[in-house]
This record gives C-alpha cells, sequence and structure tokens, in this order.
C-alpha cells in the first residue's frame, strides 16, 4: 500500500526488447539500462545529480554487475552522492523497484527517483557443476608435478557438464517444478484447450503487430550497440503465425502430453525500461510532464504451484480497498508469463466458487473484457526480461491511458516462487 | 651574497630526510606548472648531490613535488638560446655529469615516478638505481622528436638496461611507454598505485635488490658481432619512415650504438659528441621551434577570463564523419555530447567509430565505457537546451545552415558558444539570420578529428572577440591547438593546400604519372602525396573546397578532377580516384621509382609557398609563425623544414621569388608571384 504524498510518473522510456538468439546479446545489462537512461534523462529538463535516488530490478545481473542500480546510476551521470539499490522479486524486480520508489516519495523520503527493471537472458551464466568446482579447488592445491598429475587423472568426463545459469532460475526448486510446469497445473485446474491456448498466443502477436504498425508503443527508445549497430523494434515478433503453425509447436515443460509449448509462453529476451517518479514538488519544481499518478500496490502470495494466478491475488485487494469494481479499470496490463496463466486469471475471476475459496469475495469478481487487456500485445510477442517486465507494462499502460484519453489502469504481473503484485496508475484528465 | 642563498636554499628542490635516513628529493618548479629540468634545476640538484657525495643517506629518492607528472624532460625553451657546437657540448656534458653523480653516489638511488616522465626525467631516472612508477605513468625517451637524441646517458644507459632492441625502439620512435609495458620490459623495476609508492620506495632502498639488467639474449644484441646486422636492419627499418637528409638524428643514434654499443664510456662521451652536434642542424632548430609554437597556440586557448570547467555539455548537430568525430573526440575528453541526428545508421555509425578510437586510446574498459557513455543519441535536440557548447556540423548548404541557426539561437543558453564547422561558406552569410551574431564563431576541424591536432578559429566579420576566446579555450579544453584565423574562403590550412593540390592535378593532366608526383611531395618532406592526399580526403570535397576558393585560384580547376567527381569517382571512399584503392590501400600504382624532376617539386611547392605569402599580405594570420605552425599541424607540412615561411627564409625569398617569375611566365599566371612578396624582399 502507498500511503503518505502523491506520488507521479513523469517520463520512461523503454528499449527495444532484443530475442535471446542462443549466444550472448549485443548489450550486457548495465550497457542496456544506460542505453535506455541516456534518452530518458536527457529529454527531462533537470540534471542526472538532481535524482535523489535509482532503484533498479533485475534478477541476475552479471557477476560484474553487483548492485547494478549503483551501476547505472554512476554511468548515467547521477552524483556520487545518489544512494541506488537492485531489487528483487524475480518476475517483479521491476515493478517491485516501482513500487519501493513510490513508497520512498510518498513517505517524504525523496523528490525524484528514477526506477525500472533490466534483465539480459540472453547473457545468464553458464557455471560449472558442484564436482567441478570441488576438482578445480583439488588441482589448485596440488603442489608438486606429481600431484599435479594425480589430480589430473580424477577428472571425470561428467565433470565438465555445465549448469545452465537460466533453466536454474525458471525451476522452483521448492515444489521442484519448471514455470511451465506451474502453468501446465493451471492448464489442468481450468480445464484449458490447447486451442483456446494457442489462440490467445496468436492475438498477442496480432496485437503487437497492429502496435508496431500504428506506432503505439511511444516508450520505444533506440539503443545503440559498440558494434555499429541499432535496435528500434521488438523483434521477437512472429507475424507470420497462425493458429496451424502454433498447432504444430511441441509441448517443452511436460513433454508430449502437455499444452504449454515455447509458442504459447513467453519469450526468453533481454530488455530494459526505465521511469521517472516524481513527487509534487519535483513536478513544480522542475515543471514536469505528468505522465500518471501511481495510486496504489499490493502485494499476495500463493501456493508456488499455481504461481500464475497471482496476479488475481493481488489484484482483488487492491480493488477492493480503492472500492473499484472491474467494469472502473479503463485498462489492464497482465502479464503474459505463458497465455495459458493469463487466461487462468480471467477464469478465476469468473468463477465463483474459486472468488470465494481463495479471495475472501461472496460471488465471482467478473468478466475481465479482454478488448481491455494486454491491448499493444504482451510476453508471449514483446518477450518477458523477467527484472523489467513489470516496468514495461506499467510504463505501456500510461501510454495507452493517455493515447485513450481514459483514467485508470492496472498493471499486474505472476510471479515465480507464488506471489503476484499489481500496481493501480491513474491519469488526470487534464 | 643573495646568489650564495639562493645557491644553499634550493628553490626548485626540496629535501627531507626522515628518521629512515632516507632523502626523499622533490622536484616542484616554482617558475612552471609542469617539471622540466632547466639550467636553474640542474645547477641546484648538483650542488644537493655535491653534499649528498659528503656525507651519503640509507637512500635516496627523487621524486616531483607536482601532482601532475615527473619530469617532462629539458627545457626546450632553453634551446634556443644555444648557439655553437661547443656550448651545446658543455651544457650536455654537464647535464650527463650530474646523471653520473646520481649514479655513483654511495647508497641506493629511486626515482619515483608519477604520471608523465620523458626524456631527461627518463635519463635522470635511468640513472638510479631503481625505478618505481604509478599506474598511470607514461615514459620515453622522445628526443627524436626534436631532431636529437638522449645526451644525459640515456643512450649508454637504456640499453643494457632494455637489451638494444627494446631501447633503440623507444628511442628511435620516440613512443609513449605506459606503466605496464614499461615494468615487463625493464624499464620500471614496479608499478604500483600513487598511495603505495612511498612503500614500494622504502621497500626498494631497504631490501637493496639486485638491480635490473636486460636478459642474457637480449644482451646479445649489442654483442659486436651482432651489432652490425642489427644496425642495419634497423636503418633499413628507418628509412622507410625518414629519410636521413631530412632526420639526421635516428641515423646518428644507430651510428652511436653501433660504433661503442659496448663501451659505456665511449658511447657516453660520443653522446655528447652526437648531440651538440645535431642540435645545431637545421632539422633540429625547425622542429625545436614548431614544438615551442604549440605554447603560442595554446597560448590562445588560456583566458582568465573563462573557465575551461565550464564546458560540461556539448551539443552536436550534425551526425556525419565530422560531426560524429566531433562528438567522439569531445566524449573521450570527459565531456557529455549529445548528437542530433535523425540518421539512425549515422549514429550508430559514430559509436562504432569512437568505440574504436577509446580502445586505442583510452586503453582501460571503465574508461572507454564511460566515454561511450558521454555520447548521447539526440534526434529530437533535446540537449540544445542544455548545452554549454553547440556545434554546428551539418551538410554544407547556406540555406539548410540558415533554417538551423534561426531555429537554434532561441534555445541556447545564454552562455553557451554557439559555433560552425563550415569549412567554406561565410560566417559574415551564415549569420544574417541571427538576431545576435556576433555569437557566431567558427570551429574548423580537421578530418580525421581524433588525429589533427589543429582546430582553426574563424572570426568572422561580427563574431564577438570574447566569443572568439571562448571558442580557442573550448579547443584547448580538448586537447587541440587552437589557431585564431580570419573568416575568408578556405581560412588558413584549406586556402594554401588548394593550389598544390590543383597543380598536381593539372601535372596528371599533363601526363606526369601519378607516383612521381607523389614521390615528389614525400621526397620534399610531406607525409603524403597529393594525389594521394586529394583521393584520401575525397575528391568530392576536394572540389567543393576548389570551388569556394575558385575566385583565389584565378579559377583554375582542372577538368580531370571535375570529371571523376561527376563519374563518382570520389577516390578512397568509393574504390577509385586518381588511384584504385582497395581496403583502404592503393592498387597497383604505376611503380616506377623516377627521381622526379626538381621542377616538379618547385611547381608544387612553390604555389602553396606563393599562397602562405598571399594570406601573410591578407592577415589571415597573425604572423610568419602561426602560419608555420598552421599549415605544419594543419596539413603534417614537412615540419623538419618549420613551414612555410621558414622554408622560404632558408631558401632566400628573392630566389624564391625568382623561381616563381619564371615559373609563371612558363606555366602561366596562376605562378605569378603575389604582392606581398615585395614587403619580404624589401625586408632581405
Amino acid at each position: 500500500m502507498i500511503k503518505g504524498r502523491p506520488v507521479y510518473i513523469v517520463d520512461g522510456t523503454r528499449s527495444p526488447f532484443l530475442k535471446a538468439r542462443g549466444t550472448p546479446g549485443p548489450f550486457n545489462a548495465a550497457d542496456l539500462a544506460v542505453e535506455t537512461g541516456k534518452p530518458l534523462l536527457n529529454r527531462l529538463p533537470f540534471s542526472a545529480d538532481a535524482i535523489d535516488e535509482v532503484i533498479v530490478g533485475c534478477v541476475m545481473p552479471g557477476p560484474n554487475e553487483v548492485n547494478i542500480a549503483r551501476i547505472i546510476a554512476l554511468r548515467l551521470g547521477c552524483s556520487n552522492e545518489t544512494p541506488a539499490w537492485t531489487v528483487q522479486r524475480n518476475c517483479a524486480s521491476g515493478m517491485q523497484a516501482l513500487d519501493s520508489a513510490a513508497r520512498n516519495i510518498a513517505q517524504g523520503d525523496a523528490n525524484l527517483i528514477l526506477a525500472g527493471g533490466v534483465e539480459v537472458m540472453s547473457h545468464a551464466p553458464i557455471l560449472l557443476n558442484e564436482q567441478m568446482i570441488i576438482w578445480l579447488a583439488e588441482f589448485g592445491r596440488a603442489r608438486t608435478p606429481l600431484k599435479k598429475i594425480a589430480a589430473l587423472s580424477r577428472l571425470r568426463p561428467a565433470y565438465l557438464k555445465p549448469v545452465i545459469g537460466l533453466i536454474c532460475g525458471l525451476h522452483d526448486p521448492v515444489v521442484n517444478l519448471s514455470m511451465g510446469q506451474t502453468a501446465e497445473n493451471l492448464v489442468y485446474q481450468f480445464d484449458l484447450k490447447r486451442r483456446e491456448i494457442d489462440h490467445y498466443a496468436l492475438a498477442s502477436h496480432q496485437r503487437l503487430a497492429d502496435a508496431q504498425d500504428n506506432k503505439h508503443l511511444e516508450e520505444l527508445v533506440t539503443v545503440y550497440d559498440r558494434a555499429g549497430k541499432f535496435y528500434e523494434n521488438d523483434d521477437g515478433l512472429r507475424r507470420e503465425s497462425t493458429m496451424e503453425s502454433l498447432a504444430k509447436l511441441k509441448p517443452v515443460f511436460d513433454r508430449k502430453y502437455g499444452k504449454i509449448t515455447a509458442g504459447n509462453s513467453a519469450q526468453i529476451t533481454d530488455g530494459c525500461a526505465l521511469l521517472m517518479l516524481a513527487s509534487e514538488k519535483a513536478v513544480n519544481q522542475h515543471k514536469l510532464p505528468v505522465l500518471g499518478h501511481l495510486c496504489d500496490s499490493e502485494w499476495a502470495a500463493l501456493d508456488p504451484a499455481i504461481m500464475g494466478l497471482g496476479p488475481v491475488h493481488a489484484m482483488t485487494p487492491l480493488l477492493k480497498r480503492q472500492r473499484l469494481k472491474i467494469d472502473d479499470i479503463d485498462y489492464w496490463e497482465i502479464n503474459e508469463a505463458f497465455a495459458a496463466q493469463v487466461i487462468a486469471c480471467k477464469r478465476a475471476w469468473a468463477d465463483s466458487k474459486y472468488c470465494r475459496q481463495h479471495l475472501h469475495l461472496r460471488t465471482a469478481f467478473g468478466e475481465l473484457d479482454e478488448s481491455r487487456l494486454n491491448i499493444d500485445g504482451g510476453s508471449v510477442s514483446i518477450g518477458h526480461p523477467v527484472g523489467a517486465s513489470g516496468a514495461r507494462i506499467t510504463l505501456h499502460l500510461l501510454e495507452v491511458l493517455k493515447r485513450t484519453n481514459s483514467r485508470r489502469g492496472i498493471a499486474s504481473l505472476c510471479i515465480g516462487g507464488g506471489q503476484g503484485g499489481a500496481l493501480l496508475v491513474e491519469r488526470t484528465n487534464d | 651574497m643573495t646568489e650564495k642563498k639562493d645557491k644553499n636554499q634550493p628553490l626548485h628542490w626540496h629535501t627531507e630526510t626522515d628518521a629512515d635516513n632516507i632523502t626523499w628529493l622533490s622536484l616542484d618548479r616554482v617558475d612552471a606548472g609542469a617539471n622540466s629540468l632547466s639550467h636553474a634545476v640542474l645547477d641546484e640538484l648538483k650542488a644537493i648531490l655535491e653534499k649528498l657525495h659528503k656525507q651519503p643517506p640509507t637512500g635516496l629518492v627523487i621524486r616531483s613535488g607536482k601532482k601532475k607528472g615527473f619530469i617532462y624532460g629539458a627545457d626546450i625553451k632553453e634551446f634556443t638560446a644555444l648557439e655553437d657546437a661547443a656550448k651545446t657540448m658543455a651544457l650536455i656534458r654537464r647535464g650527463q655529469h650530474i646523471m653520473g653523480m646520481i649514479e655513483s653516489l654511495h647508497c641506493p638511488t629511486l626515482a619515483l615516478i608519477n604520471g608523465v616522465c620523458m626524456g631527461g626525467g627518463t635519463e635522470l631516472a635511468l640513472a638510479c638505481d631503481y625505478r618505481v612508477a604509478d599506474t598511470d605513468a607514461r615514459l620515453g625517451l622522445p628526443e627524436i622528436k626534436l631532431g636529437i637524441h638522449p645526451g644525459f646517458g640515456g643512450v649508454a644507459r637504456s640499453i643494457p638496461l632494455l637489451g638494444a632492441p627494446a631501447a633503440m625502439d623507444i628511442m628511435l620512435s620516440g613512443r609513449t611507454v605506459f606503466a605496464s609495458p614499461a615494468r615487463r620490459m625493464g624499464l620500471v623495476d614496479a608499478v604500483v598505485p600513487l598511495r603505495q609508492m612511498e612503500s614500494a620506495a622504502r621497500h626498494f632502498i631497504s631490501t637493496r635488490p639486485k638491480k635490473h639488467q636486460a636478459k642474457w639474449y637480449l644482451r646479445l644484441a649489442s654483442h659486436p658481432l651482432v651489432r652490425p646486422l642489427l644496425a642495419r636492419y634497423l636503418r633499413k627499418q628507418v628509412s622507410k619512415k625518414a629519410r636521413k637528409e631530412h632526420y639526421p638524428a635516428p641515423y646518428a643514434l644507430i651510428d652511436l650504438w653501433q660504433s661503442h654499443g659496448s663501451n659505456k664510456r665511449a658511447m657516453l662521451n660520443a653522446e655528447v659528441t652526437s648531440v651538440s652536434h645535431l642540435m645545431m642542424t637545421p632539422t633540429s632548430r625547425n622542429l625545436v621551434r614548431v614544438f615551442l609554437l604549440q605554447d603560442r597556440l595554446k597560448s590562445f586557448g588560456k583566458d582568465p577570463a573563462i573557465d575551461e570547467e565550464a564546458f560540461q555539455h556539448v551539443h552536436v548537430i550534425g551526425g556525419g564523419i565530422m560531426g560524429g568525430d566531433i562528438a567522439a573526440w569531445c566524449a573521450s575528453r570527459d565531456l557529455t555530447v549529445t548528437l542530433q541526428e535523425t540518421r539512425k545508421e549515422a549514429i550508430a555509425n559514430t559509436f562504432q567509430r569512437a568505440g574504436k578510437l577509446y580502445k586505442k586510446r583510452l586503453r582501460l574498459t571503465h574508461r572507454v565505457t564511460s566515454a561511450l557513455d558521454n555520447i548521447i543519441a539526440d534526434p529530437d535536440g533535446h540537449g540544445l537546451e542544455k548545452a554549454d557548447v553547440v556545434i554546428e556540423a551539418i551538410y554544407e548548404n547556406m540555406e539548410a545552415k540558415h533554417d538551423l541557426l534561426k531555429s537554434v539561437e532561441p534555445s541556447l543558453q545564454a552562455h553557451a558558444l554557439l559555433a560552425s564547422n563550415t569549412s567554406s561558406l561565410m560566417l559574415e552569410e551564415l549569420d544574417t539570420v541571427m538576431s545576435a551574431p556576433q555569437r557566431l564563431v567558427g570551429l574548423h576541424f580537421f578530418n580525421p578529428v581524433a588525429q589533427m591536432p589543429l582546430v582553426e578559429i574563424v572570426n568572422g566579420k561580427q563574431t564577438a572577440a570574447s566569443v572568439a576566446s571562448q571558442a580557442a579555450c573550448f579547443a584547448h579544453r580538448l586537447g587541440k591547438l587552437p589557431l585564431p584565423v580570419k573568416s575568408s574562403p578556405g581560412f588558413l590550412v584549406n586556402r594554401i593546400l588548394m593550389p598544390y593540390l590543383m597543380e598536381a592535378m593539372i601535372l596528371v593532366e599533363e601526363g606526369v604519372s601519378l607516383t612521381n608526383i607523389d614521390k615528389a611531395a614525400t621526397d620534399f618532406g610531406m607525409p603524403m602525396g597529393p594525389i594521394t592526399l586529394a583521393d584520401t580526403v575525397g575528391l568530392d570535397i576536394c572540389l567543393s573546397v576548389a570551388k569556394n576558393l575558385s575566385e583565389k585560384l584565378d579559377g583554375s580547376i582542372p577538368q580531370h578532377l571535375i570529371d571523376k567527381v561527376d563519374a563518382g569517382k570520389l577516390g578512397k571512399k568509393t574504390g577509385t580516384g586518381f588511384y584504385r584503392w582497395n581496403k583502404g590501400k592503393i592498387v597497383n600504382p604505376d611503380d616506377n621509382e623516377k627521381t622526379p624532376s626538381t621542377e616538379l617539386t618547385d611547381r608544387l611547392i612553390l604555389r602553396l609557398l606563393n599562397e602562405s605569402i598571399a594570406c601573410l599580405r591578407e592577415g589571415i594570420v597573425e604572423d610568419a609563425d602561426l602560419l608555420d605552425a598552421g599549415v605544419i599541424f594543419g596539413t603534417g607540412f614537412a615540419p623538419f623544414r618549420g613551414g612555410p615561411m621558414r622554408y622560404i627564409k632558408e631558401i632566400g625569398a628573392k630566389t624564391t621569388h625568382n623561381k616563381l617569375q619564371q615559373l609563371s611566365r612558363q606555366h602561366g599566371e596562376r605562378f605569378a608571384p603575389d604582392a606581398g612578396w615585395e614587403s619580404l624582399l624589401t625586408g632581405e
């Protein structure tokens, strides 16, 4: 819950989301965040050293990017005296950064905070397996050539098998399920059909294609790498996707019999989104534009095995507290970790039994209008750089409200490990 | 009486002896911002060393009392006062003797090197038993760049220390050696961060490790049987870069080593004779003068009324090659740069070129990253309102620039400097659309920006003096040499270069072979022949500058050039110009190694000289010294010749004038001596 002074989102930028293609992408996380932040700070009327704090969400910064927020802050020209910290709440890291920033502003601790998220999943580390590490330590201790030879003789080919950091990150160790398998649980629980899941995924691509064609992704900025290339659009979009092509894809998490495929899951992607949050004082002092008002936030937790329902668990108490009904919200951004998981959220709210048992409601919360949900595509087509998505959906939601000249919106996402987060934003119609 | 007192209490050196009886000798010249070995500094050092010889401490550490740099070398200004070889010889011998006094002290000696350590500074360090450098130290023996070689024992001491191959490489190239490679080659014994300098020095003094010496196989290079072979190889290498008749010093250095390579005593003596002789050569005199002229140019960029620190944010409009490279250069000098350009490819190319440049110049990853972070793509021009300096570098079109200046002017901060990088348009025409035309100044950078040290500060008729001074200070902040020039077509550098290039093209039309023309120029000492230069710069650019200058060139633009540009053969960048190019190299030049006739050289050079006289007459620059400096730093004009005006002086104004008259009879009006010769002839 955000209590205290009003919190404004004045502006924000997002990098193109670049699909991971098996090899490390063109940017490391700090580089991408700096490239995203430069145009943002450049177009704002104050200098970087006016920023009071920098908060960045990132799940897997590179090994040389410890407290990546501080690295980003200094590289963007914030002063040595500007504190910066990195938050990690898995898939909601970027949203957590916004919430933390909002609370600090609301409490009066800061007036200008740069917050957002970055994730460069293509750079996720490949690790040595534990046996290899033990062997290396032994080898290091062997001082004489003879002992070295002896140590060498104990090296086994199996030790060389690497550990893929990304796969570890997408696996819940408590319930021993991969994220995709938690989505399979939802398919089972709500009896979802492959066709409706694929249909949702296809719509995500079509919506993104429309958004690109109509230049509805106002928040995008072009980023430049060091090799002389530039990137201006999300490159995970598959315009040629059809129901037939999606139907051909094999399930990847519950092999053979499952329904979750690479085509109806969020893409593994590199991306960054940064927002500037400000108090009323800062808005007046620097004569800042206002994109919207960040009104409230909510975090909820649930069984990790059905983490995909996190959004309904977070949004319900938030809306109740604000005395808002489903129709009071003009637009929704619910992160598409899996197409099935978004459909399951809709089903859960429409299901009076689920609402009674799990959401402390007397009846079903209602039917979520799909024409107001993720209207410009979502993570299935854009990609889901875990630490960045929370910031992306919030920023884009504000852009949608602005474009449609509407008032209220909710951004929400499910969080691996069994949580949900939601933010309520409002545009003051001027 | 006062003199005696001065001698007892040195002004420049501070001596401190600590509890361990280690003497810390710090050089902090009172009369200069940077340390160099002036007469006075050496006098004092001699007196101090004499005392130390009588009563040696446990150890001697020589260090700099200045934060910025150890010792930059000899005090080069004093070179100009040396009139004859005998005086010079005495001076060198004395310096060498003082270095010898350090070497012969009966205690361990150590040079604690922070930052820059060049020439005499390095020689002093070499005379110590140990050398400890900080991580940012840069060492070198760049005497060769002044047409001489080390004379304070630098040759005799560096060779046994580093081995002949490394030592000769450093001295022949005059290159700067950074701390880590210096450690690897043995030039310094340890590289430590500044905070550990004192501890490291104490460690060396107290533990007295064995003094460094080149490995046995490196010492082998100085064996009497190996020396002639290696010397021959070195001569061959040097001859690729410099001719003996132009640059005698490297050859003298090789001779010195070949003759005395295994006898230190003899080598020290020979160093003195060789250097004293070299210092009297016109080459060295000219190089020293050119070196000192840099200070004159730098002084234009120092204005007590202007704070260099106030330049923080540069906004460059136009991301072509020039705009992009200016942006990249500014960013490498710790300035925030917004690059206003809508073509994303152009911005991406800027980042690519910047990345390459930084890797080479800044080397360390964090510095490269920081410089790249300084460049901000700014298609919408948000940076304009925040910038302290705005540089216009869009394409050369009056209308486009007018539109731009009109839209830019109202958004500028009150203190912001507004500069145009135009090379062909007149400031007086550009500023007509401005409400405050006195704000506009020309900042003419040369291509390639990173390599060319000169920036012409173009004073338009309306340009305020304070604005011109601000522009010069900004150029100085960028580490460039500012040269104030009058606003006139071609300013100084292009104006002087163009007749020379045009004459080369006329020679092509007359059927002279391309390589022969180029060779005539390189034989004279130009870094590159005119045809190669034109191809490299781009024939389209040459043509546009030539057109711009057509009035001054008597309208003589060779048809050849126009045809090539029309055919899209623009030189290196398109693969064909006068030469054919492949991957930046000339393909199959018509290689006839014929020696070009003197007439060929004369036709090229005399047009350049004649134009120089015209520029002086018109007051494009203040005086002959500045003209020489501008032409050398702007075009690379044979530095050992000291610049066009110096060259005229050397061969005689009358002779040159006569030659011009003769050429004008043979080849036409374009050789007619400029009116400016009159004053020069009467002066002679």
